[in-house]
């Protein structure tokens, strides 16, 4: 018989991100400890679904008139308009204007993924400008869509802080009409976020030079503990009457990760547009998976349209933005404890769900080694994976790390 | 001179497609000094937008980055359901998309996934990010089902299976797939085929030409068309082909006709790469439906099979489904496997961990998957009797003479009328009948109380409307 016609397929190496749980799962230590992939852990080590979505799936499983209908190409029609009216905020003059296409989509990487596909087929300027560091699937996604990456400075490892000189000479000096990626708060991976002024400085520059914003917003209302102050710099964009795009993730906020709910919005000039641009992202879906899952979508419709569910998720959501705050501070204090050497405050400066500890590689491959503590190379750690139980675990490793002789 | 002004309007705006210059220029006759024939051409409307009234907003700002982009048609087969929702004629009817309805013509949910549901929510399942490649227990079940649990293939690992975006997710994986470690390979694609295939390929990158399937003068399979046009095609290319139920036409080939295609896909050292929509929901058993993906498997030829579990589930809107690739070896597979999550993870990352579930729970758990298999066969049942009920309101309402057998011979969800676009169209204006414009009709949407209309409606249009021309169709 012939050889395989898949003779020549190399083992592709493994997701880093997802690769870390991957590694995880095969370690046997009890002391363990999982800070690589940005799931939201309790304090007791487990995974989270929120009472109110709890509630949400009750709901529709007793919905004895539920259908599993296809759903349109676009997704669920209220979901849709929720989710704009959730980032965007209830009077937002573009949706009331009916100038926002909002599509529902597989998460936040699926929302990426569509209007990137959407850009490189109808937006004259194929090249997307990223922060550097970013997400590690942000350039894949782009690139796959079909547009060129190219990338600005952002995060200063001598100031664990944002180099806003660096962005702001980098995005100046971008060509005219060029997509720019924007975390629309706390920044993956480093957790680094710029001020209220700084964003004013970005929105000037990025309509000076008529670039076009992309927003990814994974956290909101996860990063501060409220929906509205998360959504500030997406909605300083918005209220200049400039267009953007913008990537929804329902994955963390509201714990839905495996059900892929999320929305990919495009604002427009007019509503005459929003109406031809909703139509071609509809051919972008369609030999991309047809239509959405419905599942997730219904949880998230369900839970914003019903006044107390969505208080109830407020709170919930209030909950886990708090104990990840409590987390940075308790690493922080026990880094101190220890009088390892360097300054930790950036632990409790980044905001979100990680922080970028400045680890090197070298240190990480150690603190795995020796302290069976699994996170990914780049020295980024998902707060959400730690407990009080485990902190001095965790600051024994960084403590370690730093001061052995190399 | 204002009809001639308001039609030129007509005119430059369906050429340009992005102003609604007609209805404003409802009642307006002085518009003197609007050069058209500039505002055709150019893409800067504001100069000339200062009439027109819902435009004239982007005078005071700058035009839009999207201004150019043009209004897409709407999609052939889910439109339908658009333009029918559109539709207030109380006698219309949805026949387009494959989505089964009762005999009371209500979407059905399984009483079996309903259950499942239940359980789940009972045991208080976490919401976890599945790993790129899908539900292992949704993936082990989904290959045994549809190569047999103690098929070689499976016990010895030769399968690479990721759960995808149903079946139409699927095949998107596998053309990614091909893109990339098949550069310049040829899909082949049959004539006709479901509408989808074609766009999935283009955006996938992947050329396609097509192979002879259906002869019009039988209403049949033209299969020597068929076996000769995959022989002319460049070695190892692959060959798409409908694993039982075959979209839109409803032929399938004969068990025979099976074991010469696999000769000639042989012989060419073609790639047969197969999209199982309908395992179960044609004939109501799955292990029948199954055939021709482990006839071409037990050659030992190396194959790629999209599933899906929109219809025999009717789990249509939770998108559940998984490529398979049948590799000559076990390193082969895993190879592959990781680089279909390769091409997963920037498209989506991890696939919708909910329908995976269903049916992980219900094909793991024997009265369950008995159920399943009870309702599946309930469901094929009703098609099969709508079938009949269908030929018997034809035979007896049309005098012609004309042989409708193929309602019978056809199987699955779909039958091919053999009504051209001109009478498909009829059907939608005349009768309200939502169909797609090849003819297509939907039978697992059609009640037996509705068939007499039907059959008005298919012999009015096939005797009266779109009469031979020349070139035509």
């Amino acid at each position: 018989m012939a050889d395989s016609v898949f003779h020549h397929v190399v083992r592709a190496p493994e997701d880093p991100i997802l690769g870390v749980t991957v590694a995880y799962n095969k370690d046997p230590s009890p002391v363990k400890l999982n800070l690589g992939v940005g799931a939201y852990r309790t304090e007791e080590g487990k995974p989270l679904v929120l009472s109110v979505v709890r509630q949400a799936e009750q709901s529709l499983v007793n919905d004895a008139s539920r259908v599993k209908e296809y759903l349109p190409i676009v997704g669920l029609a209220e979901f849709n308009k929720l989710s704009a009216k959730l980032i965007l905020g209830a009077d937002c003059p573009a949706i009331q204007e009916n100038r926002v296409t909002t599509v529902q989509c597989l998460s936040g990487t699926g929302s990426l993924r569509v209007g990137g596909e959407f850009l490189a087929r109808h937006y004259h300027e194929r090249t997307i400008y990223i922060p550097k560091p970013t997400w590690g699937n942000h350039p894949k996604v782009f690139t796959l869509a079909g547009l060129s990456v190219k990338d600005y400075r952002y995060y200063d490892p001598a100031t664990r802080g944002l180099d806003f000189q660096g962005l702001l000479e980098d995005l100046g000096s971008a060509p005219s009409g060029a997509v720019v990626l924007l975390h629309a708060c706390a920044h993956n991976p480093t957790g680094v976020d710029p001020t209220v002024e700084q964003w004013e400085q970005i929105r000037q520059l990025i309509r000076s030079k008529k670039l076009l914003p992309f927003f990814d917003s994974a956290y909101q209302g996860f990063a501060s503990g409220s929906l509205d102050a998360d959504a500030q710099p997406v909605r300083m964009f918005v209220a200049d009457g400039g267009e953007c795009l913008l990537a929804q993730s329902y994955a963390k906020n509201m714990g839905l990760y495996g059900e892929r709910v999320g929305a990919l919005s495009i604002v427009c000039k007019t509503s005459d547009v929003a109406g031809r641009v909703e139509s071609q992202l509809k051919l972008v879906i369609r030999p991309m998976y047809s239509n959405p899952p419905i599942h997730g979508a219904s949880i998230v419709a369900t839970i914003l349209r019903d006044k107390d569910m969505y208080n109830e998720w407020t709170i919930e959501l209030k909950a886990m933005a708090d104990r990840i705050i409590s987390m940075r501070h308790q690493l922080f204090e026990a880094l101190k404890a220890r009088g390892t050497p360097g300054d930790w405050s950036h632990i409790i400066k980044q905001i979100g769900m990680f922080t970028f500890t400045g680890l090197n590689s070298e240190q990480v491959a150690y603190m795995t080694r020796e302290y069976h503590i699994y996170m990914t190379s780049d020295g980024r750690i998902s707060m959400a994976g730690l407990s009080s139980r485990t902190v001095p675990h965790l600051a024994d490793a960084i403590h370690a790390a730093v001061t052995r002789a190399s | 001179m204002a009809s001639a002004m308001l039609s030129f309007a007509s005119a430059a705006a369906s050429a340009s497609a992005s102003l609604p210059v007609h209805e404003n220029l409802k009642g307006k006759t002085k518009i003197g000094s609007v050069n058209f024939g500039s505002s055709v051409q150019e893409r800067n409307p504001f100069g000339k937008t200062k009439h027109f009234g819902r435009v004239s907003m982007t005078v005071a700002v700058n035009v839009s980055r999207f201004e150019g982009i043009t209004m897409a048609p709407p999609d052939p087969i889910l439109g339908v359901s658009e333009a029918f929702k559109a539709d207030t004629d109380e006698k219309k009817l949805n026949l387009g998309v494959g989505a089964y309805r009762t005999e009371e013509l209500q979407p059905y949910v399984l009483k079996v996934v309903k259950k499942a549901e239940n359980l789940m929510l009972e045991r208080g399942e976490n919401k976890e990010y599945l790993p790129i490649e899908g539900l292992a227990a949704f993936n082990k079940a989904t290959a045994e089902l549809l190569f047999g649990a103690e098929n070689p293939v499976i016990k010895q690992q030769r399968v690479a299976t990721v759960q995808g975006l149903s079946g139409t997710g699927s095949l998107r994986l596998a053309a990614a797939l091909i893109e990339r470690y098949f550069p310049g390979a040829k899909v082949l694609i049959s004539s006709p085929t479901w509408g989808n295939h074609k766009n999935i390929f283009n955006d996938a990158r992947v050329q396609w030409s097509e192979y002879r399937y259906y002869d019009p003068k039988t209403v049949g399979l033209d299969f020597d068309g068929m076996i000769a046009d995959i022989k002319a095609a460049p070695e190892g290319s692959f060959i798409l082909l409908h694993g039982c139920a075959h979209n839109p036409t409803g032929i399938d080939p004969t068990p025979e006709q099976w074991e010469k295609i696999a000769d000639v896909i042989q012989e060419k050292n073609h790639i047969p790469f197969f999209d199982v929509a309908y395992q179960g929901f044609a004939s109501g058993s799955l292990d029948a439906d199954a055939a021709s993906v482990r006839l071409l498997s037990a050659r030992g030829m190396e194959l790629l099979v999209a599933q899906s579990y929109s219809k025999n589930l009717g789990l249509y809107a939770e998108r559940i489904g998984a490529i398979n690739v049948v590799c000559s070896s076990a390193d082969a597979a895993t190879r592959v496997k990781s680089q279909l999550k390769r091409l997963a993870r920037p498209m989506y990352s991890n696939p919708p961990v909910h329908g995976a579930k269903i049916v992980a729970n219900i094909v793991g758990d024997p009265a369950l998957f008995n159920e399943w298999k009870a309702e599946m066969e309930m469901m094929a049942g009703r098609i099969k009797n709508v079938r009949q009920k269908l030929y018997d309101s034809l035979s007896a309402k049309d005098k012609s003479g004309k042989d409708w057998s193929f309602i019978l011979k056809q199987i699955g969800m779909f039958s091919f009328t053999g009504l051209s676009k001109t009478q498909s169209e009829n059907m939608t204006k005349k009768w309200h009948v939502h169909i797609t414009k090849d003819g297509r009709i939907s039978v697992a949407r059609l009640s037996s109380a509705k068939c007499e209309y039907l059959a008005d409606a298919i012999l009015d249009s096939y005797h009266n409307v779109g009469l031979p021309e020349i070139g035509q169709q």
